[in-house]
């Protein structure tokens, strides 16, 4: 398996200005003979795909949802960062960049995060020319907001919906191009397969998910922006409809999946109240900025917090980080959540919570003070918990939010499969192993207006392409291996319904994949997970047929693909003897708990072959090894 | 507060073609803090049990922002809760023994696929006649050349807020999508950098809703009861007044 990043030689400032002197250029003629596929519209796809449009090349779209401006990045809420430094207090490229190789524990390229810290300021420029309506001061200048893991106030936002604002200028820009005739656009496609051809991405295999028909589409490149594999934990942040089916079925076909065990888990996110729960919500981080989180000090009291005496509350997050106190990372605040749960200090029905309490602030400042500042948050609290956050604390207990690890692709964003482009979350490339606030939206849009463009130019000039229709056996061999599947499915007709399997896996990669992970647990997970994927083969219940819209089978084709995933996030974790960023291993840290990095060891990008499933997955490990010219590698340390 | 009963009456419609009817189900169990939705997935789990065919709703965010989610419960889109979309409608709100009615947005717009699952895709050619402004990704000036008054910013943002769920289309009498319609023209055309394309906006994008077969719109202001994020009628004046500017 080749691995060659292709990182551009000379100093990190040039890198990608040079590559964008030496990369390859499609004459305008030429362009209109070039199909592109994009598969996925969030702020990814959608603004690949307007953008190779704008160029001249024909591009088709597909999505799940049944419209472009649905997909994901529709719900994030906090903002989007750049180094504009309009704050004047200091914010260069340099340090939006450093911010984030630091703040990913130092398991990113530097060359990747670099570029990206480039691009953040054209983002903003490209937004605000489509009407983004960002957060403005008096003057009708932008203002900025500060975010966590920085000193410097280079977020920008609109009010609490950035990521639905930023998507609808990438969904609008990409209708302009519905409009012109470059963009044939189709929703409510799932696709299932990746098509090759000599060893080229040709195309892709999907299920129209109204018709239930299986089709075939051809092109001379593939654009994968589909999204991170949260619900692999059946409760995250994530839609429900979020899945990794695509970027699995493309590691089928080659592509190496880099860093699976690199999850994010939020710490502030509103606790599992059921059985029956589908989701979970996420409280913005800003709130730990004025409250306090705390537990009980007593094993398994019921009196309610107001009734529970200063001495008897334990404020564990500022008693063991006194100079970071709340506002402690993402992960250290996750992993003291649960540490404390588990010795079964944890409040509410479930014993599964911890208190945000605003009580304190508020006699501060004044309430007026603190509902202009969260406002809207506490109301949408109110609306889920049925609880007044202004008199009785929240409570709040970590959730998965984001996957940094996805499929390898080089600097050129191409996977090891020529032609197989791959952005946006679904790829592993810029957040290391921990993902900085307000950075998502960010490389979205950087890969997809930015990057894109440029690099599928290259390798299409570089080319040459056999013409391939989808009678080509290799769309056949696809679509007959994925109409079977389908089949399968729907045959097996057991006992056990596919929200009951999803359940049981989730809390297996929770308990044993999540917050803070063992060698002993994680054997141990992927002893079960293969118990359950066998049973799940065998007596999973999927109603109805294949010919017509039927979302439990969908559901269930993704969860097919969760399944094996799970059991290759575990192998990486055992693989990966360290503690860095959102992977804990409980055996690599102090004696205070802190993370024990290895970089002698472990300064390396996992990434997997995939080489079958034979009761268990067969897999093998390559590595890319990180270099780090131009930053010291440095302990990470909140106390 | 232990688990309620509530009586289900559901439209059931195989596909497109089928007339379609309303099912009763009688669903024990609710717990007061179920959403709306996962009173329906367990309904679905109970169905699926004992080899029933599931209901089917479009759903994905359950946050209230996506736009997926565009049923119709007791006659009112997205149900009782004001500016609140199903998602986000809680089980606290119903009693024990409560009838809820449960049915797809009904607009000739918007035809059925199965059961609650209908076919919006008219509004987005409503958005591809001109929904947009028109800049190639790498010609944008450097954002702050374009200052924009904060009130202005404020309110381009006001409507720029509509999620595109069509409960507007539901609620109106006429089956209008004019509260949709007006809110991106609204957004675009309040903007200094929306101006250039205004008159052509406006005249493409009202002449495309008409061709969808939306109605017209006789001021109900019902759009503006039912929307989840509280876009204002005013939206609609203002596309009235842009659409007659440019056409005369």
């Amino acid at each position: 398996m080749n691995l060659d990043p292709k990182i551009p030689s000379g100093p990190l400032e040039d890198k990608w200005k040079q590559h964008l002197k030496d990369v390859k250029l499609v004459s305008p003629n030429n362009k209109r003979k070039y199909s592109v596929i994009v598969v996925g519209t969030g702020l990814a796809g959608a603004s690949a795909a307007a953008s190779l449009a704008e160029l001249g090349y024909n591009v088709k779209t597909f999505c799940i949802q049944d419209s472009a401006r649905r997909a994901h990045s529709i719900a994030a809420q906090g903002g989007i960062n750049a180094a504009k430094n309009y704050q004047n207090d200091g914010d260069s490229v340099w340090r939006l960049f450093y911010d984030t190789i630091k703040g990913g524990d130092y398991r990113s390229r530097e060359a990747n995060v670099y570029r990206l810290a480039e691009n953040s300021n054209h983002i903003i420029d490209q937004a605000v020319a489509q009407g983004v309506p960002f957060g403005r001061e008096y003057g009708g200048l932008l203002d900025n907001r500060s975010f966590g893991g920085a000193q410097v106030s280079r977020t920008f936002y609109s009010r609490g919906q950035t990521g639905q604002q930023l998507l609808l200028g990438a969904y609008q820009a990409m209708m302009k191009e519905v409009h012109s005739g470059k963009i044939q656009n189709y929703p409510r496609q799932e696709m299932l397969d990746l098509v090759v051809v000599d060893g080229k991405a040709r195309g892709i295999i999907t299920r129209n998910l109204v018709s239930g028909e299986i089709q075939k589409w051809y092109a001379d490149a593939v654009v994968l922006c589909t999204g991170g594999y949260g619900n692999v934990f059946y409760l995250s942040t994530n839609a429900k409809n979020s899945n990794v089916t695509a970027a699995w079925r493309c590691h089928k076909r080659g592509a190496a999946f880099a860093n699976p065990c690199f999850v994010q888990i939020h710490p502030t996110c509103i606790p599992v109240s059921g059985e029956y729960q589908s989701k979970l919500t996420l409280m913005s981080e800003s709130l730990r900025n004025d409250g306090r989180v705390w537990v009980p000090k007593a094993k398994g009291d019921k009196r309610k917090p107001n009734d529970i005496p200063e001495d008897e509350r334990y404020y564990f997050l500022e008693e063991r980080y006194p100079s970071f106190g709340n506002l402690v990372p993402r992960d250290v605040a996750s992993r003291n959540a649960k540490l404390v749960t588990d010795d079964g200090l944890g409040v509410g029905e479930t014993g599964l919570a911890v208190y945000l309490d605003f009580r304190d602030a508020i006699k501060r400042e004044g309430k007026d003070v603190i509902q202009a500042k969260y406002g809207n948050l506490f109301d949408m609290y109110e609306n889920i918990a049925d609880e007044n956050p202004y008199e009785t604390p929240m409570k709040i207990f970590p959730a998965v939010h984001y996957t940094m690890g996805g499929l390898w692709v080089d600097y050129n964003l191409m996977s090891n499969i020529p032609g197989l482009f791959v952005a946006g979350e679904a790829n592993f490339s810029d957040h290391g192993a921990n993902r900085l606030g307000a950075s998502a939206l960010m490389q979205g849009l950087s890969d997809g207006y930015f990057i894109i463009p440029y690099t599928v130019g290259n390798y299409l000039a570089d080319n040459e392409f056999s013409k391939v229709s989808t009678d080509h056996e290799a769309f056949k061999e696809a679509a007959e291996t994925s109409s079977k599947q389908l089949d399968k499915l729907l045959s097996i007709q057991g006992d056990k319904t596919i929200i009951e399997f999803h359940r049981e896996l989730g809390k297996i990669m929770w308990d044993k994949v999540g917050i803070s992970r063992s060698k002993e647990g994680l054997e141990s997970a992927i002893s079960q997970i293969r118990k359950l994927r066998e049973e799940f083969w065998q007596n999973v219940r999927v109603p109805g047929e294949a010919g017509y819209y039927n979302k439990y089978l969908e559901y269930a084709l993704r969860l097919v693909d969760y399944f094996e995933l799970a059991e290759l996030m575990a192998l990486d974790a055992i693989d990966r003897n360290e503690s860095c960023g959102c992977h804990l291993r409980d055996e690599y840290q102090s004696e205070e708990g802190e993370a024990i990095r290895n970089d002698d060891d472990y300064a390396y990008v996992a990434a997997w072959e995939y080489l079958g499933v034979n009761g268990k997955l067969e897999t093998k490990l390559h590595k890319e090894p990180l270099e780090f010219e131009f930053v010291e590698m440095k302990q990470r340390s909140y106390k | 507060m232990s688990d309620m009963t509530i009586n289900l009456k559901i439209w059931r419609q195989k596909n497109s073609t089928d007339s379609g009817r309303f099912e009763d189900y009688l669903l024990p169990g609710v717990n007061e803090h179920m959403s709306f939705l996962e009173m329906l997935d367990v309904l679905n789990e109970k169905l699926m049990k004992e080899g029933g065919d599931p209901v089917e709703f479009d759903h994905d965010c359950r946050e209230g922002i996506c736009g997926s989610c565009n049923m119709v419960i007791n006659g009112r889109a997205h149900g009782p809760k004001h500016q609140t979309a199903a998602c986000q409608l809680h089980m606290r709100n119903y009693n024990d023994g409560d009838t809820i009615v449960i049915e797809p947005p009904r607009a000739a717009a918007f035809p059925v696929i199965k059961d609650l699952v209908v076919d919006r895709s008219a509004l987005d050619r409503i958005i591809e006649a001109g929904g947009y402004i028109s800049v190639k990704t790498g010609a944008a000036p450097e954002a702050n050349l374009i200052p924009v008054p904060q009130e202005v910013s404020n309110q381009a943002f006001d409507y720029a807020t509509c999620i595109g769920c069509g409960a507007c289309v539901a609620a109106c009498p006429n089956s209008s999508a004019s509260l949709f319609t007006g809110a991106k023209l609204s957004h675009l055309n309040s903007l200094p950098q929306g101006q250039p394309e205004r008159d052509k906006r406006s005249i493409a994008m009202v002449n495309q809703m008409e061709k969808e077969g939306f109605g017209d719109c006789s001021n109900y202001a019902e759009c503006e009861a039912v929307c989840p994020v509280g876009i204002s009628i005013s939206a609609i004046a203002q596309m009235r007044r842009d659409y007659m500017k440019a056409v005369f």
